[in-house]
């Protein structure tokens, strides 16, 4: 028979996300937290980002990533009350909250939660997701997999590199390669913009000297057992390849940084409802989905910028958790957030009225000197741009609960350069 | 006059550079953090490095950082010296893995850790 035991808040998933949310529901107050981890080691993606630039909002210093998960060890350790469960695997969640699991100590146990945070982060997008034709040898790598291998295994790839992506991992993962003798030809843009922070341009490609070809994308891979070259061209204004521009570039190792896709098949089980533009659950200003007593934070919500903002979001759907198992949210009052002009994403997507909630919005393309509007309030913007979250805390002066929606809008940018 | 993006926080402000009279014009910067990196980065550009070094029969890598930014130039022959560092446990976050690393007067530290085995 299987093993059941009553708890009161279940954490799915201890990178950063899971580590905060179940460090502030017990400062809360919360009684008896099950923390749920797969791996053999919490802390989830940081102790691969050993680069700097971490935790400047929330420590207030500039941190690495097993630096910064370290401060989050420290602190559940100095919480009794959290049982944290590693190489402990979520098999299934139910709408009413039940949480299987399987380990090779426990074996088959079921948690019934009364709350249960999902923080199960997201994934990279691979090969397959963009569709590159050509062989299929060894040496191509999605650049989280590939920092896995470099900077915990330390196993280097290969001799020479094209990165495909100029998202974060891709920017970070030139440097580091590159530091590690590999020559990075190229880093290739489908966009005709860096879908990462501009400082990563700056320190990662600038310094370094390595060559970013905005709206080129990878149109073949060559080579049998192993990566030989591949066939890169420029693209149109609708994205597609301009294969008699093209040109070929040695290498031997490819490395796609193409995207991250919220990991929310456990989700889904439990009857959540997501959001297209996010790919994670719909939300509330306290971070309670679309089932009761169910949150979801971090990346398994929406693809963050920084960890910063996973703690910071994490620690009030925490503490929104322990005011759930005291009674005390529940039937609240919410709008749906409208995407107005050039906005891609707003998360939360559903407002409650009488709370200030800030928000994670992305807009579709970049412009400059734009107004945001959110609801009745507004602010200037000097520069927007896909790759970078806007933030914008609603007041409750904000919102007018006639309308029925609060509505989100960028107006009178500019577009060009 | 030069234009700089600010590399000390993801907020990444585009920071105007015009030499004065005086020394240098700096303008666009939202704190006094991006004040110091545009002055030092047009006179002397440091960066932290960040790497992993070997750990003696361990079974993953430890990370390192130089605690304090170093010149750029220097971070080549930082990353060769990096590089030839075993290191063997326990390590605790922070520890001193090598002193004076390049010649800069600044130590190399860990940022993780080596649990002991005692």
């Amino acid at each position: 028979m299987l093993n059941t035991k009553a708890v009161d808040l279940v954490v799915v998933g201890g990178g950063p996300a899971g580590m905060a949310a179940a460090v502030a529901a017990a400062e809360a107050g919360v009684e008896e937290i099950v923390l749920l981890e797969r791996q053999a080691k919490l802390g989830g993606i940081l102790p691969q980002c050993i680069h700097n630039g971490f935790g400047l909002r929330y420590f207030k210093e500039e941190l690495t990533g097993p630096e910064y998960a370290y401060r989050f060890m420290l602190e559940l350790k100095k919480k009794p009350r959290i049982q944290v469960k590693t190489e402990t695997m979520v098999v299934t969640i139910t709408p009413d909250r039940q949480v299987v699991t399987t380990s090779a100590a426990e074996g088959l146990v079921c948690y019934q939660a009364r709350a249960v945070i999902l923080a199960m982060g997201c994934r990279e997008r691979p090969r397959g997701a963009i569709n590159i034709p050509g062989t299929r040898p060894a040496g191509i790598y999605t650049a989280g997999s590939l920092q896995y291998l470099l900077n915990i295994e330390g196993f280097l790839p290969g001799r020479t590199a094209v990165i495909l992506g100029s998202g974060d991992i891709g920017l970070i993962m030139a440097r580091r390669l590159t530091l590690e003798g590999i020559r990075v030809r190229a880093v290739l843009e489908l966009m005709p913009y860096s879908n990462g922070l501009n400082r990563n341009v700056v320190q990662c490609l600038e310094d370094f000297n390595i060559p970013l070809y905005l709206s080129h994308t990878v149109t073949a891979i060559h080579g049998q057992g192993r990566v030989e070259k591949v066939s890169v061209a420029p693209v149109d204004a609708d994205l597609q390849p301009l294969v008699e521009k093209g040109f070929d570039l040695a290498c031997d190792t490819l490395v796609l940084s193409v995207g991250l896709i919220p990991e929310n098949e456990l989700s889904l089980q439990a009857g959540v409802e997501l959001d297209p533009a996010t790919g994670g659950p719909v939300v509330d200003s306290f971070y309670q989905t679309t089932v009761e007593g169910i949150f979801a934070c971090g990346n398994v919500a929406h693809v963050h910028d920084v960890v910063d903002d996973v703690s910071a979001e994490s620690a009030i759907a925490g503490r929104a958790a322990a005011a759930y198992l005291r009674g005390e949210i529940g039937g609240n009052r919410w709008l749906p957030v409208k995407a107005g002009r050039n906005i891609r994403s707003v998360v939360p997507q559903r407002i409650v009225v009488g709370q200030a909630t800030p928000l994670y919005i992305r807009a579709r393309f970049p412009e400059k000197n734009a107004q945001l509007n959110v609801g009745h309030g507004h602010s200037k913007r000097r520069i927007v741009s896909p790759g970078e979250t806007i933030y914008y805390t609603v007041k409750p002066e904000d919102i007018c609960s006639q309308e029925g929606f609060v509505r989100v809008g960028l107006e009178g940018g500019k577009v060009d350069d | 006059m030069t234009e700089l993006t600010c590399i000390v926080c993801p907020v990444g402000c585009r920071i105007r550079v015009d030499r004065a009279e005086n020394g240098l014009k700096i303008s666009g910067n939202d704190c006094p953090r991006g004040l110091t990196y545009a002055r030092e980065e047009m006179t002397a550009p440091k960066r932290i490095l960040t790497a992993v070094v070997e750990v003696a029969g361990g079974e993953s890598m430890l990370p390192v950082k130089t605690k304090e930014a170093i010149a750029k130039a220097k971070i080549w022959l930082a990353m060769q010296e990096t590089k030839a560092i075993t290191v063997s446990g326990p390590v605790t976050v922070g520890q001193v893995i090598k002193d004076n690393v390049a010649g800069s007067g600044v130590p190399l530290v860990a940022t993780g850790m080596i649990p002991g085995d005692a």
